[in-house]
């Protein structure tokens, strides 16, 4: 138009009594603000969530009944002194054979006459807590590792990389059977052979995150600035990556307390006759067996599964709600033009 | 870059990860507290220290270890993995014979948890958060909860003993006959939903994330039938993630196996793994373990070939 | 009669921070073989209409009141069928990137035919000529060859071009184009734009140009509606809009055009951002930062007023009390045409 009619010149449009309302906070918000306000928005947006809350419940009386259910000692020292189960879990005899559930014994009792419900509760004990200890030495070792293949790249990323492909070409839960049964079963061989496992999948998405945030200006500007590579992963890169970390952490406790009561139920990891959930259902398996029409003594093989299958899928949920919020932060709303 | 020379790239890339596998399996049996004398020792004290050096030397323990590892391997590569103790029969014979049965299980589980997770999932994707997509996601996450021993210890007493639907323990007739599928269908099924609940998550996940995605506004905004933009437009692409986990997914069966033939007696390499470790049998759990871990790379090469065909994008990348 | 009328149109998000009104109250028309420019900051409603004109509003969007009418016949009352018959049949659609409009699986060929066999009936051998024809008339090289390439092969020109094609596919009376140059260099915003232009032209189709760029407006269209904040602020032909602007919105946009040889030692824009549409200021939405406003502003909303009559017979209008008499010290901008700064500045880029 301009070169039709000559230039159009502008005047009187002055705009300098107006306020600029929003170029102020646009700039006043820091990094470290906008992570804590980040987190925090995920902490309420799960205490929102009613079912993740009834999964954290399930998931802490299930805990908290295991680790009061009977006295825990170490080296002849009781640090623990409460036993909230009506029996002690591996006295037999306390009721009839395969007593139905009543009232004196609310799951039954199993092939011994020993109390189910005692065994249940205090079975809780090995798969939550080798779940954890599990969680927390994978989720460790693997943010490292995956950390500094992902931050370092290259030749050292190549490596790395093709050793993680050698773990993940083997089913954890085949490579865990193995462990245990070439070095035996126990507490601390079966939180080895898991943790073994474990770690591959967090390095794995750490470094993909890792890769996504070194393009991040703040990184580049932190390197640029001179800072040394090991505080910017720590100060910088983990903890704008950790929260699929974190996702992980909680589904994969679940995948462990599965994995342990499925070497349980094959017979390895702990001595028959433990209180273990998969060992109790290795252990009262062939009550299925009675034939049609006998009568299926299905207390022994529902209540222990049922734990199981309660604690993992609490688990899950809190796992699902917290992936949600990580995802509440990318959802856009589709309107404007 | 034509789709040959992308598939080439990626067999060589597997060879690596193959070696990986052998080495980490040979460790296995090597960093064991006692090795195989130590074992026969211990189960016969009578034996003189002399013929124990004797067994060392024949089974060749007395080599440095990467010597005995290209032994090992050179036997591995004729298909030559020794033999069973207990019934001095052939590992690779052994083998052989289970791993069909593992196979029909493996891929029945496969194709269970495809009928169910690929429908679930778009269904789920395009009711997202209403009440279909709540109640499919529910199942999805008890399907990943449920332990799966337990699972099929439930099904086997529901629905082959208590109402007799379904035959149960050792299949008696041939894996090719027809009423095989009465067999396999427990089993099948108690394979299959871990896997079925996992791919349909993602599934779900993937699909709401290509609806929102302008190629489908697009699509629609040619007047194409709301079918055609979700199973031709939408489907392909959300099918390309699912590929990138089905190695996964594949692996989760071939774990799922161990556990459920022993759940069902179902004669395959997962019963076979389980029985050779209660006998201590080294070389067929170690063969098993190489088994496993081949058949999983393979997979993953599978996988990124079917990727590759999916997505025209991978195949000019490499 | 228009070929389309659009009358009232109101479309709402349902959020969860709120109602949020992106169209409120919305009317125009367009002619047919009309280049009609749809202008305003980005979250001003545009986009919205365009997709409302397709009925391809999804939830948590509705389409609330009002009337669509093609040639007539309301597609707010049309089954899903009979919108799916107008949706790339009668009304054409181009996207604002090219690069995620067109599906990365499919070959662009087989992208343009579908819609050629869906609408005309045609089988695949014939659907594909025309491809092959339509990708030529865009103006890719080789179009035969081209035909069965994937979009990542694509430069991001030619993409823009294959989904010009595919929007003419089924020969539209209406084309609605969303920013079809913003995701391009500016020689290729060009090349683009012309083709546009030269393409409506030969086959009689009505366009509606949506644009944040008052340069792209004035390269192409005949009329334009200045929207801001869902409704539409200011209505004129392009020479008008751009020589005797009403609303202070279009002023605002024309000063905010960054200039070769302006003596200005800084850029204007207009302080501010387009208020929340949840919540919208009381009286004119555009008082917050308009240099005119008076309290007048803060209290009355302000209707959509004629100002005058257009060179061609169509009608100026502006949403602004200064036209009912309501302000008391008026507007205070002034638009001159300075000739011998015009002269200056070719004469500059001819030495």
């Amino acid at each position: 138009m301009s070169t039709e009619r000559g230039r159009i010149q502008i005047s009187g449009f002055d705009t300098d009594g107006i306020e600029d309302q929003d170029s102020l906070d646009a700039w006043s918000e820091s990094e470290a603000d906008e992570l804590e306000s980040r987190w925090r928005k995920i902490v309420s947006s799960i205490v929102r969530d009613r079912l993740a809350l009834g999964g954290f419940a399930v998931v802490a009386v299930m805990s908290l009944a295991a680790l009061l259910s009977q006295p825990i000692s170490v080296g002849g020292f009781t640090i623990q002194p409460f036993s909230i189960v009506p029996y002690d879990p591996t006295q037999t005899g306390v009721g009839a054979r395969y007593a139905a559930p009543s009232l004196s014994h609310p799951m039954g009792t199993d092939r011994l006459g020993r109390d189910l419900f005692s065994r249940v509760v205090t079975g809780g004990r090995y798969s939550i807590s080798i779940g954890l200890i599990v969680t927390a030495l994978a989720a460790t070792f693997g943010v490292i590792y995956g950390s500094i293949s992902g931050y370092f790249g290259g030749r050292v990323d190549e490596v790395l990389m093709r050793i993680l492909d050698v773990v993940f070409a083997f089913p954890g839960l085949v490579l865990a059977l193995i462990l245990v049964a070439l070095f035996g079963g126990g507490f601390w061989p079966l939180v080895g052979a898991f943790a073994l496992v474990g770690w591959a999948t967090y390095a794995r998405i750490i470094r993909g995150e890792i890769l996504k945030v070194k393009q991040n200006e703040y990184v580049m500007a932190a390197k640029a600035l001179g800072a040394r590579d090991r505080s910017v992963i720590f100060r910088h890169v983990i903890p704008n990556a950790i929260a699929p970390v974190i996702v992980q952490a909680t589904l994969s406790i679940g995948t462990v307390v599965i994995g342990v009561a499925a070497l349980g139920f094959l017979g390895l990891g702990f001595d028959p006759g433990t209180p273990e959930w998969g060992t109790i259902l290795d252990a009262e398996s062939d009550t299925l067996a009675t034939g049609a029409g006998g009568t299926w003594d299905w207390w022994a093989t529902v209540f222990p599964g049922l734990m199981i299958f309660l604690f993992v899928m609490s688990m899950n949920i809190i796992g699902d709600a917290v992936n949600d919020a990580l995802d509440a932060q990318v959802d856009d709303i589709g309107g404007g033009g | 870059m034509s789709l040959q020379k992308f598939i080439l790239k990626r067999i060589l890339a597997s060879v690596p990860v193959l070696f990986g596998v052998s080495v980490v399996t040979f460790a296995l049996m090597h960093i064991t507290p006692g090795d195989i004398v130590d074992q026969l020792v211990a189960a016969n004290p009578n034996v003189p220290s002399h013929e124990a050096a004797r067994l060392r030397r024949e089974f060749g323990l007395d080599q440095p270890v990467w010597v005995q590892y290209l032994d090992w391997m050179q036997g591995v590569l004729t298909g030559d993995f020794g033999e069973v103790y207990s019934s001095s029969r052939d590992v690779s014979a052994v083998v052989l014979a289970r791993l069909p049965e593992t196979i029909a299980l493996g891929l029945f589980g496969w194709v269970f948890a495809i009928l169910i997770a690929i429908p679930g999932g778009i269904y789920a994707a395009v009711n997202k958060d209403q009440l279909g997509d709540t109640v499919s996601r529910f199942v999805a996450l008890s399907g990943i909860s449920i332990p799966n021993f337990w699972l099929g210890l439930m099904l086997m007493a529901v629905f082959a003993v208590q109402l007799d639907w379904f035959p149960t323990l050792d299949p008696q007739t041939s894996l090719l006959s027809p009423s095989m599928l009465w067999w396999l269908i427990l089993p099948g099924v108690t394979i299959g939903t871990a896997a079925a609940a996992n791919m349909m998550r993602i599934m779900r996940t993937s699909m709401a994330e290509e609806l929102n995605k302008e190629y489908v506004t697009a699509a629609r905004a040619k007047g194409l039938p709301e079918r055609t933009v979700i199973l031709k437009h939408v489907l392909r692409n959300s099918l390309i993630s699912v590929t990138t986990v089905a190695a996964f997914l594949t692996a989760s069966i071939v774990a799922g196996s161990v556990v459920v033939e022993t759940v069902f007696g179902w004669p395959g390499l997962g019963r076979e793994l389980i029985d050779a470790v209660h006998l201590r049998e080294i070389n067929l759990i170690l063969a098993i373990t190489l088994f496993t871990g081949f058949f999983i790379v393979l997979a993953n090469l599978l996988a990124d070939i079917v990727y590759a065909l999916l997505d025209p994008r991978i195949r000019d990348e490499y | 009669m228009a070929l389309l009328e659009v009358n009232d149109l109101t479309v709402s998000f349902y959020t969860q921070e709120g109602v949020v009104t992106a169209v409120d109250n919305l009317s125009y028309t367009i002619e047919r073989g009309e280049k009609f420019g749809v202008v305003g900051e980005s979250g001003a409603g545009k986009s919205v209409t365009a997709l409302s004109l397709l009925r391809l509003i999804e939830s948590p969007g509705e389409i609330e009141s009002g009337e669509i009418l093609l040639d007539g016949d309301n597609l707010l009352e049309m089954t899903t069928e009979e919108i799916r018959q107008i949706r790339g049949n009668r009304i054409g659609m181009i996207f604002q990137d090219a690069q995620t409009a067109l599906n990365p699986v499919y070959t662009v060929g087989e992208q343009i035919s579908e819609a050629i066999r869906h609408h005309l009936e045609y089988d695949s051998e014939d659907a594909r000529e025309r491809s092959i024809e339509l990708l030529d008339q865009v103006g890719i090289p080789d179009a035969e060859n081209r035909y069965s390439d994937y979009p990542h092969e694509f430069s991001g020109g030619m993409q823009q071009r294959a989904v010009i094609a595919m929007a003419l596919s089924c020969d539209p009376d209406v084309l609605i184009a969303d920013e079809p140059t913003t995701a391009l260099d500016v020689t290729t915003e060009a090349k683009i734009l012309s083709l546009l232009e030269e393409l409506t032209d030969e086959f009689d189709t009505a366009i509606q140009l949506i644009t944040h760029d008052l340069g792209v407006v004035a390269e192409l269209c005949d009329r334009v509606m200045v929207m801001y904040a869902g409704q539409a602020v200011e209505k004129a032909p392009v020479e008008e809009l751009y020589y005797d602007p009403k609303h202070p919105y279009t002023v605002g946009l024309m000063s905010s055009i960054p200039r070769v040889g302006d003596d200005s030692d800084r850029l204007r824009t207009i302080p501010g951002a387009m208020p929340d549409l949840i919540d919208t200021p009381p009286g004119c939405s555009f008082h917050p930062r308009c240099p005119y406003a008076e309290e007048a502003c803060t209290r009355t909303e302000p209707g959509m007023i004629t100002t005058g009559d257009g060179a061609n017979g169509s009608q100026q209008s502006a949403r602004c009390l200064e036209y009912t008499n309501d302000l008391q010290h008026g507007l205070g901008f002034d638009v001159t045409i300075d000739d011998d700064l015009s002269e200056r500045v070719r004469g500059e880029q001819h030495e």
